[in-house]
């Protein structure tokens, strides 16, 4: 009863009166002093995002004019932030100092393999957390969300144990090296989870439904969810090559320096090494583009799925 | 319906069961026992008893390989570890004020947010080692543009230079590798901290201009204590992330992570994670098991006592 007489009084606005903490300022000086703090904060702001994005951008662009230089030029003392003259040949020798081609292709194996793989075991076990109901679930998918805080190392070394017993990081075996490559990559915990995520989503409705018209589980999951799902398996697909793209420990280890199965990131680290004399920067740079290029483009065409991706939870390669 | 699914659970998941089984579960239990292997001949799996010396070696002077010049405790007492610690406790608090900043600013803003956005993004579609690389070019001695604008072409940061032969002051190669790592983090940190933002309730801000109060005090007192789970999430991430820090001292220094002048620090970059890959490609296993396992206390111990300490700061 006494609130509603409160709001009867709020309401009735007739005899306020509006007090101004600033005491002597009109109402006009009031709003045009916010006015301009405003727009000055709007320009610090501004100009703040421009030093850091110039930062950020910096060593791309760097990379690309550097890629583009001559050796004399870039002995210059003061450098020049525009070639003078444009070496493209920076690029042919970068592409046949790194045998790109061999790189690609093993790059490209491992990483699409790896990938269907991951994609394979993945579908099947989220939609076995996600519909399916069966004895020891809540268990086995607390078990191996708990395996996400191990870190990586200590399964490094132990499979290095077991694929060099297995004969896998011989030389020559080249069916041993890309396995080694490949099968341990083809399961991730992370990706698991996100899907399942997704597909509890999808409304229970549309499984009875199936249920009713006597579709099996396994026609549901590849007819009905797979599709339903595909952002986050194109998710999940751009994410994993991008990360096959960038490894370099593991196949590092396997390779045991054998180059024909080097992965990009290998053959670019192996190639150039750091005391390379200056005349060198050209081709070098040349060559960190070419392996750059790939990802930026993946991320121009891929944006929304990348950075989704990215920001359910920490991932990185 | 109920019962038949039970198997079925459970075919679905083989695969994945499998797979982690042989390549997760297997190894994790592997590694803990071949650190207290003795003699361990990794290739045929022969050892001549259990011991503590693997652990011994690492991290005491103590072990059979001695503590002398040179030797495993060496590296991992006076480079290794100094190297990590020093690396995460100024890389973390720079990239997450930095990129919390950022965050803010970006979330402040309407024309140009989302050009902003994937500028700060692009960093994190790099492949780590190739960025490094031009990181490295860009702190190069002698015609470095770095050098060029300190106007002081005879600084070394990354390798000796070839010119002058001046060694690599310790400080400086610390600067340009954690400049390098700061700008590589920070894509990831802004998009968590940002998707923490545009999750905060506007009647926050709304009640704080009517009480007319300042833009740094509104950031200081609400977005900071609303924005705190993700401030922690980052804190706890980016801590193990540091403590494993690799790749970009492969990038930045090369295969073999540096070489400094010994009168100014540790005399490489190499960090942990660095000592326990090396041990590894050297075949000296047991070291490395035992090396990782230590690691993998360090970050438990940090993880919980960062977890209680935060808990009375924390709003969920």
């Amino acid at each position: 009863m006494k609130s509603n007489e409160t709001f009867k009084y709020a309401a009735d606005t007739s005899d306020m009166v509006l007090v101004l903490r600033g005491g002597n300022q009109s109402v006009e000086t009031k709003q045009r002093i916010d006015k301009i703090v405003h727009i000055i904060s709007l320009v610090i702001i501004y100009a703040f995002l421009t030093v850091m994005g110039v930062l950020i951008v910096f060593p791309f662009y760097w990379m690309i004019i550097t890629s583009l230089k001559t050796g004399a030029e870039i002995k210059r003392l003061v450098p020049t932030f525009f070639p003078m003259t444009i070496r493209w040949a920076n690029y042919g020798e970068a592409l046949t100092r790194l045998d790109f081609v061999t790189l690609l292709r093993n790059t490209l194996l491992v990483g699409i393999l790896s990938t269907i793989g991951t994609l394979v075991t993945t579908i099947l076990a989220a939609f076995a957390f996600a519909r399916l109901n069966f004895k020891g679930k809540d268990l086995v998918f607390t078990i191996l969300l708990g395996t996400m805080m191990i870190p990586g190392e200590m399964m490094v070394i132990s499979n290095y144990i077991s694929v060099s017993r297995l004969g896998f990081t011989q030389m020559n075996n080249y069916v041993g090296n890309f396995a080694a490559m490949i099968l341990p990559f083809m399961v991730s915990v992370f990706y698991i989870y996100l899907l399942r995520q997704n597909f509890k989503q999808i409304p229970n409705e549309l499984y009875l439904a199936a249920k009713v018209d006597g579709k099996s589980d396994w026609s549901f999951l590849w007819q009905v969810m797979v599709p339903l799902a595909m952002p986050t398996l194109t998710t999940i697909f751009i994410l994993k090559l991008m990360g096959a793209w960038n490894s370099y420990v593991w196949p590092n280890l396997i390779a045991t320096g054998n180059k024909n199965v080097y992965l990009i990131t290998n053959g670019l680290r192996e190639t150039f090494s750091v005391a390379d004399n200056v005349d060198d920067y050209g081709a070098q740079m040349a060559a960190t583009v070419i392996v750059t290029v790939p990802l930026l483009l993946l991320f121009v065409f891929f944006r929304k799925y990348i950075m989704r991706g990215v920001g359910r939870a920490g991932i990185k390669g | 319906m109920e019962s038949k699914n039970n198997w079925k659970g459970w075919l679905y998941l083989a695969p994945v069961i499998i797979l982690l089984s042989v390549f997760t579960f297997f190894p994790i239990i592997n590694t803990f026992f071949v650190s207290f292997l003795k003699d361990y001949n990794y290739m045929t799996g022969k050892f001549s008893g259990f011991t503590l010396d693997n652990y011994a070696s690492v991290l005491t002077p103590w072990g059979s390989l001695g503590g002398g010049a040179g030797s495993m405790f060496e590296l991992v007492m006076k480079t290794a570890l100094p190297n990590t610690l020093v690396l995460t406790i100024i890389t973390v608090p720079c990239s997450i004020i930095l990129s919390l900043v950022i965050a803010i600013a970006l979330n402040s803003i309407k024309p140009l947010k989302k050009f902003f956005q994937t500028v700060f993004f692009m960093p994190y579609v790099t492949n780590a080692i190739a960025i490094g690389m031009v990181f490295s070019v860009i702190f190069s001695s002698d015609y470095g543009i770095i050098n060029s604008i300190l106007r002081s072409p005879n600084l070394t940061w990354i390798t000796p230079s070839p010119i002058t032969g001046a060694t690599v002051a310790y400080p400086r190669a610390l600067f340009a590798i954690c400049f390098y790592i700061v700008w590589h983090s920070l894509p990831y940190k802004i998009l968590i901290f940002l998707g923490g933002l545009q999750n905060i309730d506007k009647q926050y801000y709304e009640a704080a201009q009517i009480d007319s109060t300042g833009k740094i005090k509104t950031a200081w007192k609400i977005t900071i204590p609303l924005l705190s789970p993700q401030i922690l999430y980052m804190m706890i991430t980016s801590f193990i992330g540091a403590f494993k820090e690799y790749n970009s001292v492969i990038g930045l220094f090369g295969a073999g992570g540096g070489s400094f002048d010994i009168n100014t620090g540790p005399t490489s970059m190499q960090t942990m994670v660095f000592f326990i890959y090396d041990q590894v490609a050297k075949n000296k296993v047991q070291y490395a098991s035992a090396a990782s396992i230590f690691l993998f206390i360090i970050i438990m111990i940090f993880t919980v006592v960062q977890n209680k300490v935060s808990k009375k700061r924390v709003h969920y």
